[in-house]
């Protein structure tokens, strides 16, 4: 493997002012916060405003990085409060902080014990899957589809996905644990379903 | 819908993340492991989680920007001069 990244941002000079740094820092960037939005708020307009707030954020912002964390942390930061700001704003009845009450043991019940695994991947996300999968993405609570899509969607570390949402490791777990739970059960009715019969017997 | 029949079930969910995660201390592991291999409901649980976590990482679900949310977004951060055909 190769010591230098040849992609690797300066932050020098982004710090330095420099704009053609900062272009190259939105276009490696861009499309993964552009998808938060999307996941998050559920429609292109509003999923631009996330991507353009987060950068304008950053560039006004830039010379405050201390670089505690890496650059891209810092942006899941930034287009995180973005969009939790918006949802907050176009629907002030979601409960963002909805994940520490409850009982876990029951939340974690799982009722679905279908297979699916084995399903190839082409077939598992052919178009109407693929609609199905994002739709149950959709549906999961915001504060937990947050972790989930940091974590999950765009491989974020626990710890950076912690830095970024500024929650404890414990909590990122926890969350994350829900959130998968939670699409497992909705993707194994779906998929279930859809298993040849010849597999319920085996 | 049948309910999961093992109680020691609860547990291998608790940890199931972190395990996927490969985040398990070496005795839970085992422990764990030890478990999964007599349970076929928490195989299942462990296979289809594990593939769910896949398919939510697969390209088709990384679809990229759409050159026109680009080039507004350059013009919005007066970035027009480098507005460069897409890397890559």
């Amino acid at each position: 493997m190769n010591n230098t990244m040849p992609n690797e941002i300066s932050l020098e000079a982004l710090i330095a002012g420099d704009r053609a740094e900062f272009a190259r820092l939105v276009d490696e960037y861009s499309s993964p916060i552009y998808r938060l939005g999307l996941r998050m708020l559920g429609n292109p307009q509003d999923a631009e405003d996330v991507l353009q707030n987060t950068f304008i954020n950053a560039l006004t912002h830039i010379q405050n990085f201390e670089g505690r964390s890496s650059l891209a942390t810092w942006l899941y930061r930034i287009a995180s409060n973005e969009a939790l700001m918006l949802i907050r704003k176009k629907r002030p009845e979601v409960n963002l902080d909805d994940v520490e009450g409850g009982d876990e043991a029951e939340d974690l019940k799982p009722a679905q014990f279908v297979d699916w695994s084995g399903l190839p991947e082409n077939e598992l996300l052919s178009g109407e899957g693929k609609n199905f999968l994002d739709e149950a993405i959709h549906t999961l609570p915001e504060s937990l589809r947050l972790v989930f899509l940091l974590r999950d969607v765009e491989g974020l570390s626990i710890k950076e996905t912690a830095d970024a949402l500024n929650l404890s490791e414990t909590n990122v777990k926890t969350r994350l644990l829900r959130a998968r739970v939670y699409l497992r059960e909705k993707l194994s009715v779906y998929y279930g379903e859809r298993l040849p019969v010849r597999s319920e017997n085996e | 819908m049948s309910e999961h029949p093992h109680k020691n079930c609860r547990e291998l969910l608790g940890s199931l993340s972190s395990y996927i995660d490969g985040d398990l201390s070496p005795e839970l592991c085992e422990e764990l492991e030890k478990h999964l291999a007599g349970c076929t409901d928490c195989q299942v649980v462990l296979n289809t989680t594990k593939r769910t976590i896949d398919l939510v990482h697969s390209p088709l679900e990384k679809p990229d920007l759409p050159d026109e949310v680009r080039e507004r977004l350059f013009k919005r951060l007066n970035l027009d001069s480098y507005l460069t055909p897409k890397p890559k």
